[in-house]
């Protein structure tokens, strides 16, 4: 006879790799509906994932580049705002869908049994789809302004600015989405918590403008800083400031490690409280 | 042979929150917040002590009345919801059909759905593929595959999403209530693919109110009452069971018993039987009439008797508190058959009170008389009588 398994009281903490592989067709499944419901009965379709940083980047360039003069550490401010929007975008799309994630799929969560993390791990894979698209304009503008990576730099630096991001994502993603199923309150706060958070994060400015030692730390606990500076100077061939790589990962990795715990220390009763 | 299932000693709690009071100025619903102690907790068991087995290749039916703890133990075995306490040995990969169409989405094309719908029921891309013209042609929805599921009809849904769920091929198949819906075509269809299932040697279990169905379906059946298994036997005894559960027993202070007349207490064709009710006095104003409706179990309506047409004439005070159906058996021989019961106002067409599945009757053992044919409503001699008791 096949598998023998037990249903029991739910007791321990793995995250349950072999399940989620068993599954894994499923991250796919659902990641692919989302992205095509997004786009669904809209005319421009899949081109508004590229129009929507783009025209970010437009506006924030004129506003903030040529308005108000702020300083790019010597890149132009084109490309220096589009690669911190590139990888904000998956970090605010990604922890938004996610947070809200267990709540949309409700109806499924309380009728079938899949492994439940991959609900908050797919929409994290439909922002990240979006990134690409978006990652095709930003290397035209590369070539447009005439920029060259250092090919070394870039193949150490940009996976691991990706790795930063989406574990940060995934972990407040699904910290997020374990919270909102029990108080719907999460609900309002996660719009106002990745808003706020834009302001704290070195999109728009240089982490260089920076003086006081304290909000330069404060900053840097931030895990979208570290993954951002490190993102720019892969292509910019810019050094990053070591320190605060070293405290934006640990604190990623910290985020990822408190989101899958919770996630799974909660997850057996969402179809309860749902 | 081990058993596919084994199922012990399951307990479900919920916790159930009390108000004590119902706070009528904001100051004080404010300071309310910060004292929690006045909030009540109590636990409610779903599901208490449940242990039974399932062999391989058995159809297990389940029924019991709204709230008797079937989909809460179909949630637990699916592992959607964890048990309280106790614990499920499965021998087999377990899918649910805890209500179909679980996850289509409305915007998607029927194609889209048929894939999505099945990886979230457990399948690999391969095998909806290798299915998927099977899938097509039963749901009978091929013309419209790549419309978007928003402008199919209801019924193309239903049929869609059964479609997908039927070609599911894990040892052990958990169906909830999808023969509620459809057609009588589709569900026709629905059940013969389900006795196919059930007959290739896939273990079934089956949570229905189509008592027909059940019957049909499955050869054993547990009972469900308020969290815990009450009977488990053989389909015919466990459906008679439920049927007798409400009868003798306080059903809002009417009580009913039938009455027969011969040695194996059944109820054969030419014999006669008295259904009797009875409750308290000035229970019912006067001018009360009774009515009763006889149904086979899967729901046909074999005959009414309404007590007004049977005395003319006669007006009934309130101090008359029971009344006794005399009927002859006109050919019954459907096993079994249950009675609703009902009481209104000559004055009024609409009832004042209606106990469905008030009393199971059993009937004919011998055969149906030549004349009988099952197709034509028969009208049985009878008689009303009134009393006071």
């Amino acid at each position: 006879m096949a598998t023998e398994y037990e249903i029991k009281p739910a007791s321990g903490f793995s995250i349950g790799f072999r399940e989620l592989w068993h599954y894994r067709e499923l991250f796919y499944f659902f990641a692919w509906r989302d992205i095509k419901v997004k786009y669904k009965q809209t005319f421009f379709g899949f081109a508004w994932a590229v129009l929507q940083p783009l025209i970010m980047m437009l506006l924030f360039s004129f506003f903030f580049g040529r308005t108000l003069k702020v300083p790019s550490d010597n890149i132009p401010y084109p490309i220096f705002v589009f690669s911190g929007l590139l990888l904000w975008n998956i970090f605010a799309t990604g922890i938004s869908n996610a947070g809200n994630s267990m709540v949309t799929n409700a109806n499924i969560i309380k009728k079938i049994y899949f492994p439940r993390l991959i609900i908050p791990l797919s929409s994290v894979l439909v922002a990240l789809f979006d990134f690409f698209m978006a990652f095709s304009i930003y290397l035209v503008i590369l070539i447009y302004y005439q920029f060259t990576p250092d090919f070394a730099r870039f193949l150490l630096y940009f996976p691991m600015s990706i790795l930063i991001t989406l574990a940060a994502t995934f972990g407040i993603g699904s910290l997020l989405a374990a919270l909102n199923v029990q108080y719907r309150d999460f609900r309002y706060v996660i719009p106002f918590f990745v808003q706020a958070l834009l302001f704290l994060t070195p999109v728009i400015y240089p982490v260089s403008i920076i003086s006081s030692h304290w909000m330069n730390f404060v900053i840097a606990l931030n895990p979208m800083t570290g993954a951002i500076e490190l993102f720019r100077s892969a292509f910019t061939g810019q050094d990053a400031n070591m320190n605060v790589l070293l405290i934006s990962a640990a604190g990623s990795l910290l985020f990822l490690i408190a989101g899958l715990f919770y996630f799974r220390k909660t997850e057996s009763y969402f179809a309860d409280v749902a | 042979m081990k058993p596919i299932l084994e199922i012990t000693n399951i307990s479900k709690k919920f916790r159930i929150r009390h108000k004590q009071k119902k706070y009528l100025s904001l100051r004080e619903s404010i300071t309310e917040l910060f004292k929690t102690e006045r909030e009540t907790v109590e636990d409610f068991y779903a599901l208490q002590n449940v242990s039974f087995e399932v062999l391989p290749g058995e159809s297990l039916g389940i029924i019991g009345k709204n709230g008797a703890g079937k989909s809460t133990l179909l949630k637990i075995l699916s592992k959607i919801t964890p048990p309280t306490s106790g614990k499920v040995i499965a021998r087999g990969r377990i899918a649910s059909l805890l209500e179909v169409g679980t996850g289509f989405h409305q915007e998607l094309s029927g194609r889209e759905n048929i894939f999505l719908n099945g990886s979230i029921l457990g399948m690999k891309r391969k095998e909806i593929q290798k299915k998927f013209d099977e899938i097509v042609d039963f749901s009978g929805t091929e013309k419209f595959l790549d419309t978007a599921l928003k402008h199919y009809s209801s019924g193309m849904q239903l049929r869609l999403a059964f479609a997908v769920a039927a070609f599911l091929e894990p040892e052990i198949l958990i169906i909830d209530e999808v023969l509620a819906v459809g057609d009588f075509e589709f569900q026709k269809k629905c059940l013969g693919k389900m006795e196919r299932v059930a007959k290739s040697g896939r273990t079934i279990l089956f949570v229905s109110h189509n008592l027909s169905a059940v019957s049909g379906l499955c050869s054993r059946c547990l009972l469900l009452d308020r969290g815990k298994i009450s009977t488990d036997d053989i389909t015919e005894k466990t459906i008679s069971n439920y049927l007798k559960q409400d009868s003798l027993k306080d059903n809002s202070g009417i009580m009913a018993r039938v009455i027969y007349f011969n040695q194996s207490q059944t109820w054969e064709c030419g014999e006669k039987i008295i259904l009797e009710f009875w409750w308290e006095k000035n229970k019912f104003r006067p001018g009360w009439q009774c009515d009763i409706a006889v149904y086979t179990f899967d729901n046909v309506k074999i005959f009414a008797l309404e007590s007004y047409r049977m005395k003319p004439g006669f007006s009934a005070s309130e101090e008359l508190n029971h009344i006794e159906f005399e009927i002859i058996n006109p050919g019954l021989v459907h096993k079994e058959v249950r009675v609703d019961w009902g009481i209104r106002y000559s004055d009024s067409g609409n009832y004042e009170m209606i106990i469905n599945n008030i009393l199971a009757v059993q009937t004919g053992i011998t055969k149906a008389p030549a004349y009988w044919r099952p197709d034509v409503l028969v009208v049985p001699q009878a008689t009303v009588n009134y009393s006071t008791k």
